[in-house]
């Protein structure tokens, strides 16, 4: 391979240099993300409305979406919090049960459609609820129990529903309306990104990126670990949740094998791709992971050889992911992202006028 | 009242004592030093006292509140704050979130007005702000506030961990060596530091120290440890005469003056 060029011209700007220039333009403009906000909403409704894709891909988008919702509030304790949860597909599964059995059986025929955010904020609640049963147990005292509860977790999810035959047993739902559209599935993504960065942008959110730096010390500086670890634990579940009602009625058919430990393995992975501890991340690494896996159809049960390698090189070469700790500014609240330059200028004007 | 009451305090990690029968009466405003060789169990009373390890036996209260069984946000709440021997920033995250993470007890919102950023959350998320850039700016620390805290010299740092102490609005400031890999230089501005934010912030002040410059010329009253006993307690002037504390240091090859 040849050295750079002596003789460049430092004066003319590499594609690169422009690239950067352009990138650094999108990233410091705003206004550009309600922007595009209102432009994905509209596509949202009008994609399916004039087939502006083929149903094959707008599945895709809503798996893009579903996953985005998995990997950021699995994000918000693996990464943000820097412990170490590996069941989310759990969570996950009881979001699903129960807004199947509402849409199924509970709800009068023909008002699913109406009905239908009702049973994912039912599916959102019961699976924040028992993240909150496995979390005051696992957070009483410190050290690694978390790892090892949600992994049972995951399993005891699996085989309860497994054994209740009045909810399918093994055999699962079959026959849930298809009522997960574009347009519900761009809400609920938009709905748990934003929650999310707003919790990550409080102090509560800044208590959690404490007790990854240092607990003892996060303790000291008057931060409540213990309430901090329920809350965000809690909060992640909910969304497992929501993503699972969401998921259940796109698939149409649930059984317990669809949220066992590789379900839980593919989050996990779309995290550490991603980034931890970035919004930016848990998108991108939801978004590149979901169109690997559909690209890597063809290869059939070897993407179960690939996948888990991904996961091992990126562990060894990126620990922390694409995106790790670092946050695409969009995200940012202008009040963090400009903190002191804000306190400064606020500072001078009374200096000016007197 | 004494602020701070410590009695017969002791602690055993495993058959080893690191604390035995430490007694303390703190007044308002006192400036009182813990010295003693390494291993007399300093830095233990000061875990003690915040519930990092909670008391084998004996009793620690706080403006008559008992600490013994409490947890460490709780007694940081009741303002006992911090520093470290080997310096416990928040390394990865911000200047200004290290001062800000220390207003958690003081955040006057909800986990719900956070999560919709609605109600409080806007009025105090700015006021959480501007106290911590103030707090900054006292230290000389607010042209650093976006920077990651690792990031800063060995000094600043030292610098940072007492503003963030000092963010959690104590009543009662607890420095273990603070001037610890200082040269002689940054020793002195340190103890114009610490006397003058014990004035600006009302503080009573124990402070662990290695460097006898530092605590000879600054407390007002001094604690002698070793081996988790007490072996001497006086004024500065008593202490350096001591023969107790001289065989104490000299036994470990020091000395005290
Ligand atoms: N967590 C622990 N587990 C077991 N033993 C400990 C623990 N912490 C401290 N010790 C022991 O307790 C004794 C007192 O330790 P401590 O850290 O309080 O000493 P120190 O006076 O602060 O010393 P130095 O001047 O070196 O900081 C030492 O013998 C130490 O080894
Ligand atoms: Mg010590």
């Amino acid at each position: 391979m040849a050295d750079k060029p002596l003789t460049s011209q430092p004066e003319k700007p590499p594609t690169l240099e422009r690239l950067r220039a352009g990138w650094e333009k999108i990233a410091s403009n705003r206004k550009a993300l309600p922007i595009a906000l209102v432009v994905g909403f509209l596509l949202s409704f009008a994609i399916p409305q004039f087939e502006l894709v083929n149903p094959y891909v707008q599945l895709i988008l809503m798996y893009i979406g579903i996953n985005i919702i998995l990997t950021i509030s699995l994000n918000l304790v693996n990464g943000y919090m820097g412990e170490f949860s590996v069941g989310h597909a759990g969570f996950m599964a009881v979001g699903a049960y129960i807004s199947a059995l509402l849409t199924t059986r509970v709800f009068p025929l023909g008002s699913g459609a109406w009905l239908f955010p009702l049973a994912v904020i039912a599916g959102g609640v019961g699976a924040g609820l028992v993240g909150l049963v496995v979390a005051v147990p696992s957070f009483k005292t410190r050290g690694d129990y978390l790892a090892i509860v949600t992994l049972a977790l995951n399993m005891i999810v699996k085989s309860v529903i497994e054994n209740i035959e009045a909810i399918g047993g093994p055999r699962g739902i079959p026959g849930i309306d298809k009522l997960t559209t574009l347009p519900w599935t761009f809400f609920w993504t938009v709905l748990a990104v934003w929650v999310i960065r707003n919790f990550v942008y409080s102090n509560f959110g800044r208590g959690v990126l404490s007790i990854r730096e240092d607990e003892i010390a996060s303790d000291l500086m008057s931060v409540n670990t213990r309430q901090v670890k329920l809350l965000a634990f809690t909060i992640s579940s909910f969304f497992a949740g929501i993503a699972g009602a969401l998921f259940a009625h796109v698939l149409q058919f649930i059984s317990p094998r669809v949220f066992d430990i590789i379900k839980s393995t593919d989050v996990l992975i779309m995290v550490y791709l991603g980034g931890i501890g970035s919004i930016a991340g848990s998108i991108l690494g939801a978004t590149i992971y979901t169109v690997l896996l559909e690209v890597l159809r063809p290869l059939g049960m070897w993407r179960m050889v690939f996948m888990p390698l991904v996961l091992v090189l990126l562990m060894i070469f990126r620990p922390r992911g694409i995106m790790g700790l670092r946050e695409f500014r969009w995200f940012i609240p202008y009040r963090d992202l400009f903190a002191s330059r804000l306190w400064r200028q606020k500072k001078e004007v009374p200096d000016a006028s007197a | 009242m004494p602020l701070l009451e410590a009695s017969h305090v002791t602690h055993f990690f495993g058959g080893l004592c690191a604390v035995s029968d430490f007694n303390l009466e703190l007044q308002p405003g006192e400036l009182i030093g813990i010295i003693g060789p390494n291993g007399a169990g300093k830095t233990t009373v000061f875990n003690l006292i915040t519930g990092v390890y909670r008391a084998s036996r004996g009793s620690i209260k706080m403006g008559g509140i008992e600490l013994v069984g409490k947890t460490p946000n709780q007694i940081t709440a009741l303002g006992i704050a911090r520093t470290f021997q080997n310096i416990r920033l928040f390394k990865d995250l911000s200047v200004l979130d290290n001062v800000r993470i220390a207003h958690y007890s003081q955040m006057g919102y909800s986990p719900l007005e956070a999560l919709l950023h609605i109600g409080r959350y806007q009025a105090e998320e700015q006021r959480i702000i501007e106290e911590a850039m103030q707090l900054l700016s006292v230290f000389k620390l607010d042209h650093y506030a976006e920077e990651r805290s690792a990031n800063l010299p060995y000094g600043l740092q030292r610098r940072l961990e007492i503003a963030r102490a000092l963010a959690t609005h104590p009543s009662l400031l607890l420095l273990d060596e603070p001037a610890a890999g200082m040269n002689p230089n940054e020793i002195g501005q340190l103890m114009e530091l610490i006397h003058w934010i014990r004035d600006e912030f009302k503080l009573t002040i124990i402070l662990i120290e290695h460097q006898m410059r530092l605590v000879m010329g600054i407390c007002e009253r001094i604690k002698v440890l070793d081996f988790g006993a007490t072996i001497a307690e006086g004024l500065p002037a008593e202490i350096q005469n001591n023969p107790k504390v001289l065989e104490a240091y000299l036994g470990e090859g020091g000395g005290v003056a």
